[in-house]
């Protein structure tokens, strides 16, 4: 079980709803997914105040929790506002909080992500931040309150798996407590499966299962991907060291195979 | 021929509601299979309450393929012979579709996931638009799609209709006739009645300007939506279409914002475009967003063309018309309640 707040999930797995061909294709993959926590973006679908209340139910129809999404906000205010609309509208107090610094490479304000989170934790909400792999901009968004830190794989959508491998290890060797999510550039299960066994609690992903040929098939790649790490980061993985270690002892193996 | 029919599936009267684009053509080929044929339209002969009125008129079977099932495909390319036919216009405009450079990933996703097309280099490509030499340096050429003007089209199609004899009803939509069949087409106007109709919203922009020719719809790799440049009459061109999952049908100015700047991407010369309207239309669609004929008794329902109201319609009617003098079924997008 992993622990968002004071809620607990099973599945490791946390993927988007956008992009897909057709609400009957993200469903599919959704349940292939066996995702039960889903983000939902609140600015598109809700202009004027009105959600698509036909696509919504098809989600509801799921039966998982869902994640609204700051996305697209690029400011403090914005990203409030949206967050207090989100409550309204999914009757939920979780709340991805995106602020974005950059439109070209959607990098996060991470100055305005750690305000924004200080405004909203104080308001009831349950913020999962999505952030860079820094760790000082990590440690402020705990002190303001986070539980659940969301750094980036890489920018959204790049699909260029984990950029900042480092920097992600030492976030978990600090934050032990803290619950953490790669959080976009993931492009293939394996990705998923590198994060699960850097000892991360979850990812949250979307194009690479949306825009894949077959996004249902490519859902259920990643449970299965990120179950392995699960399991791989359970287990204990081995240390890589430099040189060969033979798994079979080496006496009895004549000296001219034995010597390199 | 037709006497040989049993009575049931050869209605004495066929009664269509609604004269949008799937109402017309189901009238146009069934009072051709030599049905007594009545439509009833609800809005006058301006169509404006209608979707189609939004739309862009894109008969792009292969590029529409690149996010659809199989099925819209075949349906589209069995449409377009069938709109041949029925304009005897001249040859097919094609499609062309560029990217921006920061979306080539995209693009070389949309070549491998659609059929029917050439790569075309840079020189090719200001062969076939002289506009957009020098903007793009490759572009995929579907030789084989077209498109229609829609708010030209359905009048022409209307006439035709009373040169048939076929009687239009303006201003009147009976939720069914009384005796015979009656075959609904009234689109997102009947959800409340069509289980899993949902409503996708789709916001187009016109725009005038000299300073820019195309001979054929220019589509642009978008991330989230198919965009269409189609160039029209009067130096017009409509760039759309959003697909929002809402019933609300305002324009957003993040819309507004986006279709705009797709056009600047693909000609800076739109920048002193005039914009002549801006508007939005809701597309019936069922969860799998494939259309459907529902048969039920003395009823039929076609459904859920979604964005595909005019690459669809000529191929759904073809297969109404089918079932009711061959009893034969498409079973991908036919249902016997």
């Amino acid at each position: 079980m992993v622990a968002f707040y004071n809620e607990q999930f099973s599945s490791r797995l946390l993927i988007g709803t956008a992009l897909y061909p057709s609400p009957a294709v993200m469903q599919q993959a959704i349940r292939a997914s066996a995702a039960e926590l889903v983000t939902v973006s609140v600015r598109r679908e809700t202009a004027g105040g009105k959600t698509g209340d036909a696509f919504w139910s098809l989600i509801r129809e799921l039966g998982v929790a869902v994640l609204p999404n700051t996305a697209g906000c690029h400011s403090v205010r914005e990203a409030v506002t949206t967050a207090k609309l989100a409550r309204e509208l999914f009757g939920t107090s979780r709340i991805k909080l995106e602020v974005i610094a950059d439109q070209e490479t959607l990098q996060p304000d991470v100055i305005g992500l750690v305000e924004a989170a200080q405004i909203l934790i104080k308001d009831g909400f349950d913020v999962y931040p999505y952030c860079t792999e820094d760790l000082g901009v990590a440690q402020r968004l705990v002190d303001a309150g986070c539980r659940v830190i969301m750094p980036w794989a890489a920018p959204i959508g790049s699909a260029r798996g984990i950029v900042n491998r480092d920097a992600l290890k030492l976030l978990r060797q600090r934050l032990p407590d803290i619950t953490l999510v790669v959080d976009a550039g993931i492009g293939a299960p394996s990705h998923a499966a590198e994060a699960l066994e850097l000892g991360y609690d979850a990812v949250l992903l979307n194009t690479a299962v949306a825009k894949a040929d077959d996004p249902v098939a490519m859902a259920n790649a990643f449970r299965l991907a990120v179950d392995a790490g699960r399991a791989a980061f359970e287990a204990g993985l081995m240390t890589p060291r430099d040189f060969a270690s033979p798994s079979t002892p080496v006496i009895g193996t004549p000296f001219w195979h034995a010597a390199s | 021929m037709l006497h040989d029919i049993s009575a049931k599936r050869y209605p004495a009267h066929i009664s269509i509601i609604g004269a949008g684009v799937a109402g017309t053509w189901q009238a146009l080929l069934l009072s051709r299979a030599g049905f007594d044929v009545t439509l009833f339209e609800r809005d006058d002969p301006a169509l404006k309450s209608s979707t189609g009125h939004w739309a862009g008129g894109m008969l792009a079977p292969y590029c529409e393929g690149e996010a659809t099932e199989p099925a819209i495909t075949r349906l589209g390319l069995r449409s377009l012979d069938l709109w041949d036919q029925e304009l005897a216009s001249g040859p097919r405009s094609g499609t062309l579709v560029v990217a921006h450079r920061r979306d080539r990933t995209d693009f070389d996703r949309f070549a491998r996931r659609t059929a029917g097309h050439d790569l075309v280099d840079a020189e090719r490509l200001a062969i076939l638009e002289p506009a957009l030499a020098g903007q793009f340096d490759r572009g995929l050429f579907y030789a084989d799609e077209h498109h229609v003007e829609p708010r030209k089209v359905l009048p022409h199609l209307h006439a035709r209709l009373n040169d048939h004899g076929v009687a239009i009803h303006y201003g009147e939509a009976p939720a069914s006739a009384k005796g015979g069949l009656t075959i609904d087409c009234r689109g997102i106007a009947a959800r409340d009645q069509v289980a899993d109709l949902r409503a996708v919203k789709g916001e187009m922009i016109v725009v005038e300007t000299k300073d820019v020719q195309l001979n054929r719809p220019v589509r642009l790799i978008h991330p989230r939506w198919p965009l269409y440049i189609v160039p029209r009459a009067d130096h017009h061109f409509m760039i759309g279409a959003t697909t929002i999952e809402t019933d609300d049908d305002g324009v957003s100015v993040r819309s507004a914002l986006e279709l705009l700047s797709a056009a600047y991407a693909v000609h800076p010369a739109f920048a002193e475009a005039r914009i002549v309207e801006i508007g939005a239309g809701l597309r019936p669609a069922f969860p799998d967003n494939l259309p459907r004929v529902r048969i039920d008794g003395d009823r039929i329902s076609v459904n859920g063309l979604y964005r595909h109201g005019f690459l669809l319609a000529p191929a759904l009617a073809e297969l109404t018309a089918t079932y009711l003098t061959r009893d034969a079924i498409d079973n991908e997008v036919m249902q016997c309640v």
